[in-house]
């Protein structure tokens, strides 16, 4: 009986669903050693305006749902993703990571941390403000909307869930763009699509960095862009298209983001509410 | 001029005096702590009468640079040296001293703008004191603002303000630079220049070193020299959209920090089951408090069709009543538009408003023959795409559009480039909490408006802006947060 491997076809993650990408483009990944290894997606400039409209129709629902729920799904993704690391460890490992089994546990343990901030963040953002007249006056945070979210190039899954989680417990909803280990980033969206993340809340393109950040940059119905880059010349043209409709822009080193309540109130908004008291 | 010249709406004249303090006849710029003399100067008038008040100095780059240098050096040299308490202490004596001298701040805010006394009086005095103080209390607590965070001040502040509360902008952007250690260059808006730098007299008399805070007055131009300086750590601007844009760009890529205050068009949504007495008031301090020159005017109402009648019918009455005229008279409800620039700004878009189908309402009475004045004036028949809908005009003028559904409303309300405030008019809780979180807005006032709190953060969501300002989230925009 042959024993020849069934190969993974590793598309893009849109709407819950994992189409390929609508300009027919591929890119060609091979692994340490020259051996090939798949087709990935080149998700397009049209790929991304797609999933921001998903991603726009998912994030009232999402924003909506309780801090509790958020809690409950981003722990079952570190569940999901558990038990399926050595999985991952494999993948990443043949696309030439030398510490897969440490940036698997990394990204577990990042779900569970930002898991528990949920239903915490709002308390530590929030305020009841003591204004010189008789009101009732208070500051929340809501999250900002849509998010544009560049993870560090070196592909590695720990980064990838360091920019994700913060934005998504915050109650955004966002498209990713992933470059690298892009494999691992698409076989994570396997894990999202199962751990009830609801469909649209997180999209994941793999693409150019050159071809696409503009596009995350300079979309009108994106309020807000996460790029983590040490490049200069690149964070100044996103900045520069950012202020078209005045993203808020989160900057960030090419790494993987230290865990910190900090990156989730960069995608908040603060809402102050007035209310007079008497009767 | 004598004041029967306005109009007093029935009520015999209440002007307030004039005469018990000096509006020098000229200006310098203050930097470094001394008074700067420069070579080309401009003209500020009174917007209610055209008489010329006083000249100040025009800083150019030059002057920039040398403002920026002396906020740099007392930065390095005391500001961040000094202890958070001691920081404090100078603050609560320059509101004290701004408490002091209330009345002639109030006095020289209507002169120079052209607001009604009563609401410098009232509101744009007392609050700037009110900042100074509420801030002077942070300057030795930032360690207890951000849990899990080191706080580091930023360094030189860049400030630029408008015209439409000048002193309230200025202590409202140089208190919290201050009590979070930066040092500031601070530029008004060049028609209403004078309560800032009778502001820089306050900062002489309390002994605020040398070069902590720096106000320099000029136009467009040298707040862009002043944003695009390259020792400036910070910019924070308040002003319009557009101009924040530019702002924006200027500081992509120069790792300046920055917030952004800019323009609104915010719905007051008046429900059937609202307090209709209460919410008239409220729609007339919403859009024609300080002449609708507002960032978060209440310009939009959205009245429930059932009601639609009656509100607009109460509306008008009120309206015959509001006094349009002499910005001293303590009778005014509505003072004189900012400048004739501002004023033809206005009619465009009024004339625009008719042009696309909206139906114009005025009151009555007349307005002064000599100065800047709008009459309050509201659009019915109003339609989602109209530009008066669209546009913020910042004047007295109100388009009124009905709705049946809450959910209509909220679509409405949020069908804008803007998102500073919102107003919700409504007697039942759970409708309130419904609407007021799903307006994208960053204030929103149930049940009343345009009230303000050094305690209360403010600032905008989408293009009305970046960052909050005053209470605990204002901080933020003064401190580096290490964590």
């Amino acid at each position: 009986m042959s024993n020849l491997s069934i190969p993974k076809t590793y598309k893009l993650f849109i709407g819950g669903k994992f189409p390929r990408t609508e300009s027919g483009r591929i890119l060609e990944i091979r692994g340490a050693k020259g051996a090939f290894l798949a087709n990935a997606s080149r998700a397009s400039r049209k790929d991304f305006r797609n999933a921001v409209v998903v991603s726009r129709k998912a994030a009232g629902a999402w924003a909506k749902s309780t801090a509790y729920l958020k809690g409950q799904i981003l722990y079952r993704i570190a569940e999901v993703l558990a038990g399926r690391s050595s999985q991952f460890e494999a993948e990443l490992t043949a696309q030439g990571s030398s510490n897969a089994e440490a940036d698997v546990a990394g990204a577990i343990a990042l779900l569970v941390h930002y898991a528990g901030w949920s239903d915490k963040y709002q308390a530590l953002f929030s305020s009841v403000n003591p204004v010189a007249s008789p009101h009732f006056n208070f500051s929340v945070p809501e999250p900002t909307g849509v998010v544009s979210t560049v993870a560090p190039a070196d592909g590695s899954l720990t980064g990838l869930v360091s920019v994700m989680a913060p934005v998504l417990v915050g109650g955004n909803s966002q498209v990713i763009l992933t470059s690298g280990k892009i494999l691992s980033a698409i076989s994570f969206a396997e894990v999202l699509a199962t751990s009830d993340v609801p469909a649209g809340v997180v999209n994941i393109l793999t693409g150019m960095r050159d071809e696409l950040v503009p596009e995350f940059a300079k979309h009108m119905d994106v309020n807000a862009l996460l790029l983590c880059s040490d490049d200069d010349a690149e964070k100044k043209a996103v900045e520069l298209e950012a202020a078209e409709n005045l993203k808020r822009v989160s900057l960030q080193a090419d790494k993987a983001l230290s865990p910190s309540p900090y990156h989730i109130l960069d995608f908040q908004e603060i809402k102050t509410t007035w209310h007079p008291v008497g009767v | 001029m004598s004041a029967n010249d306005f109009l007093s709406g029935g009520f015999a004249p209440a002007p307030e005096s004039a005469d018990h303090f000096e509006i020098k006849k000229s200006y310098d710029l203050f930097i470094g702590g001394k008074w700067v003399k420069t070579a080309k100067r401009f003209e500020t008038t009174n917007p209610a009468t055209g008489e010329v008040l006083s000249e100040v100095g025009l800083a150019g780059k030059k002057e920039v640079n040398q403002a920026v240098k002396a906020a740099r050096r007392a930065y390095d040299g005391v500001w961040s040296k000094m202890s958070g308490a001691e920081r404090g202490k100078y603050l609560f004596r320059i509101a004290r001293l701004l408490q002091e001298r209330a009345r002639e701040f109030a006095v020289v805010e209507t002169m120079d703008g052209g607001k009604p006394i009563r609401e410098s009086r009232d509101v744009d005095v007392p609050l700037a004191a009110a900042h100074f103080f509420y801030h002077a209390g942070w300057a030795d607590k930032l360690a207890y603002a951000f849990p899990g965070c080191e706080v580091a001040p930023i360094g030189v502040v860049g400030q630029v303000i408008p015209w439409n509360f000048p002193l309230l902008m200025a202590a409202w952007k140089i208190a919290p630079a201050l009590a979070c250690g930066n040092t500031v260059v601070l530029k008004p808006a060049e028609t209403t220049p004078l309560t800032a730098l009778k502001l820089a007299e306050l900062f002489e008399d309390a002994g605020l070193p040398a070069g902590v805070v720096n106000i320099i007055t000029g136009a467009g131009e040298t707040g862009q020299a002043l944003v695009e300086h390259p020792d400036v750590d910070k910019v924070a601007f308040t002003g319009s959209t557009a101009v924040g844009k530019t702002i924006r760009r200027a500081v992509a890529g120069t790792g300046k920090r920055f917030t952004l205050e800019l323009g609104g068009k915010a719905a007051n949504i008046v429900f059937e089951d609202a307090p209709i007495n209460e919410a008239v008031e409220g729609i007339v301090n919403g859009i024609f408090f300080n002449q609708g020159h507002v960032c978060c005017a209440g310009s939009r109402l959205f009245v429930q069709e059932s009601v639609a009648d009656k509100v607009i019918k109460k509306l008008q009455k009120r309206m015959e009543l509001l006094v349009v005229g002499n910005p001293l008279d303590k009778n005014t409800d509505i003072g004189a538009i900012n400048s004739a620039e501002q004023l033809a700004r206005i009619k465009a878009l009024v004339k625009i408003g008719q042009e696309e189908g909206a139906c114009m309402w005025q009151p009555s009475g007349g307005v002064p023959r000599k100065g800047n004045w709008f009459k309050p004036t509201l659009f019915t028949e109003c339609a989602q795409s109209q530009r008066i809908v669209q546009e913020e005009i910042f004047g007295p003028v109100l388009a009124i559009q009905t709705f049946r559904t809450p959910q209509e409303a909220i679509a409405k309300a949020n069908n804008t480039q803007y998102g500073l405030s919102g107003g919700v008019w409504t007697d039942k809780g759970s409708k309130i909490f419904k609407v007021t979180t799903a307006l994208k807005a960053g204030v929103v006032w149930a049940n009343t408006f345009n009230k303000f709190d050094p305690t209360s953060p403010f600032g905008g969501y989408k293009e009305s802006g970046i960052g909050r300002e005053g209470g605990l989230h204002g901080l933020s925009a003064y401190c580096q947060l290490i964590h």
